[in-house]
């Protein structure tokens, strides 16, 4: 009976139905958490048993909307790993959740859970789509199922927050990322993903490919390529799980799992490589991760500066993508997985510093950390993974978009990688040289943090850790998936 | 399709085109008699049933067996009147019918505060005039009968729009603003039609097409055109002819404004389509011209223009309206790029609009009846206070910028696929345009609703109150229409495609 199939309904049936039951259990918070708590343990054994299975590429209709409009699930490599990372981390999250709004006595929980419940089905849906029309539902899902999140608060800051937030998402899906998906419809007749690229397999010229890539690249605006990037430092303003999960994990990521997908799915490695408008994209990658890195030094506010670490970050898989070389695409792919680690861990710690003690600045958070050994500890391996130095996983994704622009002949690119990771340094180790080393201030707590808050980035940042060890299975994972695509591409070009 | 062929008795079908339309101008009469409105409200409301029931034999029969024509009082055409019934006029029939249908359920509670009780009879009366004459323009092949229809109708909608005088008095100069801008309408049009009676010497517009083509065109059908393309344009509401509109639906009442918004432009824009396609023909210079140079660019402009004047508007009703402007700009646009794929793509999002607006309307009425409001800011917090309600006019609206899961979004599809085959890009461009503005103005009504809080009386929160059930079901009828036809939107696509086959003769 427990077919790959099934287990692709079960994928988007879980979470949704967990919602169903975090709305019923309202009134009686203990057993609503328990419902969340639940649905995301399954959801994880689910995608588990996906992951195994992926490779015989499972397929699942869903609806036939018209003649040559379908909403399909299939499973593929990528997809798994994407749909493993956001529901693995959702049971951290969902510990540290409970933890955090109990901690803070937030109002509206059960509208904050079920939401949530959404968030994730809508990101399992870009997971698992097997055509474009699918993956833009599904992320458009996500859009407006995040909105009460970050307007969370209600308050006039949030308000505004939340407006910037859904006009660019929506505002960059509906204005350049439709007419891309219906265009490649149009010229493609269908929007399946397909190994070597549908778009190559359909002999399109330079200049389309080229405007199609750049309607894709800003399209996708949860991917934050700079200019559309001002939502995500905007949607700081919702409770501090939710920046962890989501604007950490299942948005971002979805954004940037998108243009992944799209850069080996609808293109293909080799369209890519002779597209012009790749190479000025890389560029305007390049820049983003730079820029965005000096920015989020400005910041004094210690959510704003890691959101703005997102923007430089999630832009190292935009420039995987764009690099067109199977080797900076692997690199972008594993960028997916161990970024989500590395910056649950920093989102967590930061909120676990507010839970305790109220504070957001950085300059206030003298000598916190021999109050909270622990949580700075956590906070320090999340940082250093960021910044790239093994032997931590994040040093992976690095190594291999260097090895990437350099084989791409793009050089100068990797005086943008290594000079972000400087700034990284140079923005994210301030906090642990001034928890542990700066005397403390008067810095007495608040409240000692609930354990529910220490706990979960304290395991996040020991998966950091068992990452970097793992990098042997997770490339021989994918990497078949960026090799048979160039093969197939070359094969059709 | 042969069941509902089959489904009416032998005699009732074989006379459902006459019935359709004679079914509706008598029990207009007869609920002018009635004692009360809700004894008049049942007879609009068997009337509209009927009305459905036999459109959706006329679809049968004509899906069955092809093109049907009927002949009134049993005189051939042309020196008889004809009724012609095909594919592009059934969906239409189909339209106005379960549309009608639906608006009329909902219409007792929402009239009852809305119109002096001594009135709501005769208000169901000049109602069923109204439908009669819609029906009647969609139905029959006459081009003097259309302007007959059309006056029938347009004369009862100024009564109509008047009688939201009860609430608010500037219902007077708007309908009486939409009676001079109306009547030069139709008097263009009643010109054209003169001008073609003068060059082919019928009425007949299956006749008229022919002789057309045999002897060619000449100045006299060239104007004739102009004033019929004016004079529809009119009361299409095609820009810059739409002036009449917005204050038209902005004071109307509730019940009116609804319906209209969902019918009578979309069938004065059908009578264009056939005017333009099955009198002239496209292959005609003149008609060929006019498609890329008048209706693309008029389309496209109003999509654009008529989207940013809603964003700046006050009003609910009032910015609804320019939305409708610019929604007829997107049927626009479709006709004009003159092929089979553009024209069904205008049509399918004739009739999904009609599912959006209808829909959008009853909300803002159901708001209205409740709270008494009408401007955007007053509004605020009826997420909390009216949540059924507000969460149908979340998903119109939603379905009005064109978000996946509603049928907005196969509307767009289909336009953009359609621009792109005719290599279009700069339409494709203002499409996209033309979702922001309306994703612009859309959150303005959503954010008033859902993100303000109620206001206050006394200190005290406004307390939660729903619209009565028969406001509540036709209403979420028509938003979960949005949904349902996003997934199976297989019959509205194959009754669009069919329709713009009709009269393109399967190009």
């Amino acid at each position: 009976m427990w077919t790959p199939e099934l287990s692709l309904a079960l994928a988007l049936a879980i979470p949704a139905i967990g919602g169903v039951f975090v709305a019923l259990l309202g009134s009686r918070p203990n057993l609503r958490e328990a419902a969340t708590l639940i649905a995301a343990v399954l959801l994880a054994f689910n995608v588990a048993y996906l992951v195994e299975v992926a490779q015989s590429q499972p397929t699942l209709n869903l609806a036939t909307l018209a003649p040559g409009l379908h909403l399909v699930f299939k499973l593929e490599p990528l997809g798994a790993v994407f749909a493993a990372v956001a529901s693995g981390l959702w049971i951290v999250n969902s510990l540290y959740s409970i933890g955090y709004m109990r901690g803070n006595n937030e109002k509206n929980q059960t509208r904050f859970y079920v939401c949530f419940c959404i968030a994730i089905a809508g990101a399992m849906g870009v997971a698992l789509s097997g055509n474009l029309l699918t993956m833009f539902l599904f992320y458009e899902v996500l859009t407006l199922s995040t909105y009460p999140l970050v307007t969370h608060k209600g308050d006039a800051k949030a308000k505004r927050g939340g407006a910037i937030y859904l006009s660019i998402l929506l505002g960059t899906s509906i204005g350049l990322l439709l007419p891309a998906v219906i265009a490649t419809h149009f010229l493609a007749g269908s929007t399946d993903f397909m190994a070597g690229g549908l778009l190559a397999l359909n002999e399109v010229t330079p200049a389309i490919s080229s405007i199609l890539l750049v309607l894709f690249a800003f399209g996708i605006g949860k991917a934050a390529l700079m200019p559309v990037h001002p939502w995500l430092p905007n949607a700081m303003v919702a409770p501090t799980p939710v920046s962890a999960l989501l604007h950490a994990v299942a948005v971002v990521k979805a954004g940037v799992f998108a243009m992944l997908k799209v850069g080996t799915y609808i293109f293909g490695p080799a369209l890519i490589a002779i597209t012009p408008a790749a190479d000025a994209l890389a560029w305007i990658a390049g820049i983003s991760i730079v820029l965005a890195s000096v920015v989020a030094m400005t910041k004094d506010n210690l959510k704003a500066r890691l959101a703005f670490s997102t923007v430089s970050q999630l832009s190292y898989v935009t420039l995987g993508v764009m690099l067109g070389s199977p080797l900076a695409m692997l690199g972008g792919a594993l960028q997916i997985v161990m970024h989500a680690w590395g910056k649950i861990t920093l989102f967590m710690s930061a909120g676990a510093i507010y839970t305790a003690t109220g504070k957001t600045e950085i300059s206030q958070m003298d000598g916190l950390g021999r109050y909270m050994p622990w949580l700075f500890g956590a906070y320090t391996v999340g940082a250093l993974s960021i910044i790239g130095l093994p032997p931590l996983g994040g040093s992976w994704p690095k190594l291999f978009l260097l090895q990437g622009a350099w084989d791409s002949g793009q050089g100068w690119l990797m005086v943008a990688l290594i000079a972000s990771s400087i700034l990284n340094v140079a923005y994210l180790l301030p906090l642990s040289a001034r928890g542990f080393f700066s005397p403390p201030e008067q810095a007495q707590l608040k409240r000692q943090p609930p354990m529910m808050v220490i706990l979960p980035p304290v395991i996040t940042a020991l998966g950091v850790i068992v990452l970097f060890f793992l990098i042997g299975p997770l490339r021989d994972y994918l990497e078949p998936v960026f090799m048979s695509s160039t093969l197939a591409a070359e094969a059709a070009l | 399709m042969q069941f509902l062929a089959d489904f009416l008795p032998a005699g009732v079908a074989m006379h459902a085109p006459a019935l359709i339309v004679v079914i509706p101008l008598i029990t207009a009469a007869v609920a002018a008699l009635m004692p009360n409105g809700r004894v008049a409200w049942i007879v609009a409301l068997v009337t509209a049933a009927a009305v459905a029931l036999l459109s959706l034999n006329l679809l049968g029969q004509v899906a069955v067996e092809g093109v049907i024509s009927y002949h009134m009082g049993g005189w051939a055409p042309p020196l008889g009147i004809e009724y012609r019934v095909d594919m592009l006029n059934v969906a239409l029939l189909l339209l106005v019918g379960f549309v009608g249908l639906l608006c009329v359920f909902y219409a007792l509670p929402s009239v009852a505060d809305e119109i002096a009780e001594n009135k709501q009879a005769l208000f169901y009366s000049a109602f069923l005039v109204c439908f009669t004459g819609l029906l009647g323009v969609t139905i029959t092949g006459d081009a003097f009968n259309v302007f007959v229809f059309l006056e029938i109708s347009s004369i009862s909608t100024y009564v109509l729009i008047a009688m939201g005088a009860g609430k608010d008095r500037r219902a007077l100069t708007a309908s009486y603003n939409y009676l001079i801008l109306g009547t030069i309408g139709a008097t263009f049009f009643v010109i054209g039609v003169g001008f073609l009676y003068m060059a082919t010497g019928t009425l007949n517009m299956a006749d008229m097409a022919e002789i057309l083509a045999e002897n060619g065109h000449n100045r006299v059908s060239q104007a004739a055109f102009a004033f019929i393309v004016v004079g529809l344009g009119l009361k299409a509401a095609m820009f810059p002819l739409h002036v009449w509109l917005p204050n038209a639906y902005a004071f109307a009442p509730n019940f009116v404004t609804a319906f209209l918004a969902s019918t009578a432009t979309k069938v004065a824009f059908y009578a264009l389509i056939r005017f333009l396609f099955s009198v002239f023909h496209p292959d005609v210079s003149f008609v060929e011209m006019s498609f890329v140079w008048l209706f693309a660019v008029v389309g496209t402009v109003a999509m654009v223009v008529a989207s940013l004047q809603a964003v700046f508007q006050t009003d609910a009703r009032r910015l609804l309206a320019y939305s409708s402007v610019a929604q007829v700009g997107y049927m626009m646009l479709g006709l004009g790029m003159g092929t089979a794929s553009g024209l069904s793509a205008g049509l399918l999002h004739l009739m999904n609009h009609a599912l959006m607006k209808g829909a959008l309307f009853m909300a803002l009425g159901a708001f209205a009846l409740n709270f008494g409001v009408r401007r955007i800011k007053d509004l605020a917090g009826m997420g909390k206070t009216m949540p059924a309600s507000a969460m149908a006019f979340t998903i119109a609206g939603l379905s009005l910028v064109g978000v996946p899961l509603t049928v907005g979004f196969t509307s767009k599809w289909y336009l953009v696929t359609a621009a792109l085959e005719r290599g279009w890009w700069w339409a494709v461009a203002a499409l996209m345009l033309s979702s922001l503005l309306a994703l612009a103005y859309v959150a303005r009504l959503l954010s008033a609703i859902w993100m303000d809080s109620p206001p206050t009386h006394h200190g005290e929160l406004t307390q939660r109150r729903l619209a009565p059930w028969m406001v509540l079901v036709p209403m979420s009828i028509l938003a979960l229409a949005n949904i349902y036809f996003f997934f199976h939107a297989d019959p509205l696509v194959w009754l669009a495609r069919s329709a713009a086959e009709a009269v393109m003769g399967g190009s």
